[in-house]
């Protein structure tokens, strides 16, 4: 059967190389820390089945313990979230506009736009957060100007802000894009009908054009805001010393301490923060499929 | 249509907001000084600079090979995957299936990068560029399968179908028929696995052992210690090739689609 010949490659390389990883890093963060190579002593062995019984009692959830007695974990975990909520809010407010005009632009010109949207995402990503740093740095270029018309200095670079700009500069494709595809489906006669009715522009626009890009304003916050909780390239670029981010915890953890239980923890605690939203955008994308 | 006043205004900045830093990073590399607030006059000699520097030459090697080989592989599996997500009847084990291809998507890139690690290691396989390869044929893949799928949606059935009648084998039938409408899609998710992976860092740093470096990691640790114009001349470089092949593309498509 032609089918199952389809089937079995792709699925037995994802099981392979991306369930079984997991696995992994749910038994190494319920795993003890040692000094050894590899640097974990097992709690419980899989490949041996008549122990699982007598291991399951045993559990062991030390490294989470951990990570709820010190205070860096969970404050980098709780910053995270706010700063990529500040993140996808801001993004927001300038890719809303941004998608709205390219909606209303005259129709030869929205493929143009659409590709001047789409260009930065295909260019590499640490390329563009680089770009960043010699404009906010202390002797870059937005100092520069400010130097030409006699404002002061400002050290913008390592600290929260230069984080922000970084991040929405980087993710505003990914809000405008699904913002842009809702916007651009409105049938404009159902605005002209509200005119007609005797509403306000504003007004048409609150009660007609905003909840019907609901979807794309719902797709677009969260194409931002999964992938930004657990960013690692813009906070150890553009951050400081107290910029808190979880993805940038974790590598140190792994990395410099070589601490590969908490290391782990620290994932499966990502992940679950995470599944919520996750969940919640595979639900609504399957709702716009379905449509 | 004519455009209110604010949409132009909020198009503007927007726009210059996306492409300034680059257009700033690109000047930057044609400045003979070293800092960013001294213009020292025109000149190209970062670029020399840079073809003489052989980490970055090797790593630019890796980088493609890499890319080239795990674009390559997604892209069969992927396209695999999608056949059987949209064509293919019910089987057990379904929605395990199609969330391990969605799930990818939208994982962090630490924790993937962080659980192949774990895997390599614990199997004993020596990293390297092969290790890269299998994790960036992994993500990537998911991406093919998603842009593929789209496409295998929304074309005609009922082509297959007449082939299936007029005789066609399963196979004749997706080789002569399915493909050839569905190759656009296979095309770009070609093209998105390559970009993809050209882009890693994360899962790269991750995954890779001592021999081998991508161009991602060695500007990475080149610009952790501040602006280098060196960098800034790799940059354009790059940027450069994108728009280059972004523009080649989308003519290609139109023309394609012109096409009666």
């Amino acid at each position: 059967m032609i089918r199952r010949v389809i089937l079995w490659p792709p699925y037995i390389w994802l099981l392979i190389l991306f369930l079984l990883p997991f696995a992994l890093v749910f038994k190494i963060a319920l795993s003890d820390y040692a000094i050894a190579i590899p640097p974990y002593t097992p709690t419980f062995d899989w490949a041996d089945p008549s122990s699982w019984g007598a291991t399951l009692g045993a559990l062991d959830f030390e490294n989470f313990q951990w990570l709820l007695d010190d205070p860096l974990y969970y404050t980098a975990y709780l910053s995270s979230l706010r700063i990529a909520l500040v993140a996808t809010v801001l993004a927001l407010l300038i890719g809303y506009p941004m998608a709205y005009a390219m909606a209303r632009a005259p129709a030869h010109w929205r493929p143009l736009l659409m590709m001047l949207v789409i260009l930065p995402f295909w260019s590499s990503f640490l390329i563009r957060i680089y770009a960043w740093i010699g404009i906010l740095s202390n002797e870059g270029f937005l100092n520069m100007v400010l130097g030409w018309v006699g404002i002061p200095p400002l050290s913008i670079i390592n600290t929260n802000t230069a984080v922000y700009i970084g991040l929405v500069y980087a993710y505003l494709p990914f809000m405008i894009l699904p913002i842009f595809a809702s916007l651009d489906r409105i049938d404009p006669s159902l605005l002209e009908a509200a005119e007609d009715l005797g509403c306000s522009r504003t007004e048409a626009f609150w009660r007609i054009t905003v909840p019907l890009s609901k979807a794309g304003i719902f797709a677009g916050c969260f194409l931002v805001f999964i992938p930004v909780v657990g960013e690692y390239i813009v906070p150890s670029l553009l951050g400081g010393s107290n910029t808190l981010m979880i993805g940038k915890v974790l590598v140190e953890e792994f990395f410099n301490n070589r601490d590969w239980t908490v290391a782990s923890a620290v994932a499966v605690v990502l992940l679950f923060v995470l599944v919520i939203p996750i969940v919640l955008f595979q639900r609504s994308a399957e709702r716009r499929d379905a449509t | 249509m004519k455009m209110s006043r604010f949409n132009v205004v909020s198009l503007t900045l927007g726009f210059a907001f996306l492409y300034l830093p680059i257009l700033i990073l690109i000047t930057y590399s044609f400045n003979e000084s070293r800092l960013v607030t001294v213009w020292g006059g025109f000149s190209t000699k970062w670029y020399g600079v840079l073809f003489q520097d052989e980490r970055f030459l090797g790593a630019a090697w890796v980088t493609f090979y890499v890319a080239f080989i795990s674009a390559s592989i997604a892209t069969v599996l992927g396209t695999m995957a999608a056949y059987v997500l949209v064509r293919g009847a019910k089987f057990r084990g379904r929605t395990l299936f199609s969330g391990m291809i969605y799930a990818p998507l939208v994982m962090p890139e630490v924790i993937t990068g962080l659980s192949l690690l774990l895997l390599f290691i614990s199997i004993g396989l020596d990293r390297g560029g092969f290790t890269i390869i299998l994790a960036h044929a992994t993500f990537s893949m998911c991406y093919v399968s998603v842009v593929v799928s789209s496409r295998l949606v929304s074309f005609d059935r009922s082509l297959e179908e007449a082939a299936l009648d007029l005789g066609a084998t399963g196979w004749q039938a997706f080789r002569l028929v399915t493909l050839p409408i569905i190759a656009p899609a296979v095309a770009a998710g070609w093209l998105l696995g390559f970009t993809l992976s050209l882009d890693d860092l994360v899962i790269a740093s991750f995954v890779s052992g001592p021999g081998a470096t991508t161009l991602p990691m060695r500007i990475f640790s080149e610009v952790r210690l501040g602006v280098s114009p060196k960098i800034n001349a790799l940059s354009a470089i790059l940027i450069g090739m994108v728009a280059l092949g972004v523009i080649v593309a989308s003519l290609t498509t139109k023309r394609a689609a012109q096409r009666p």
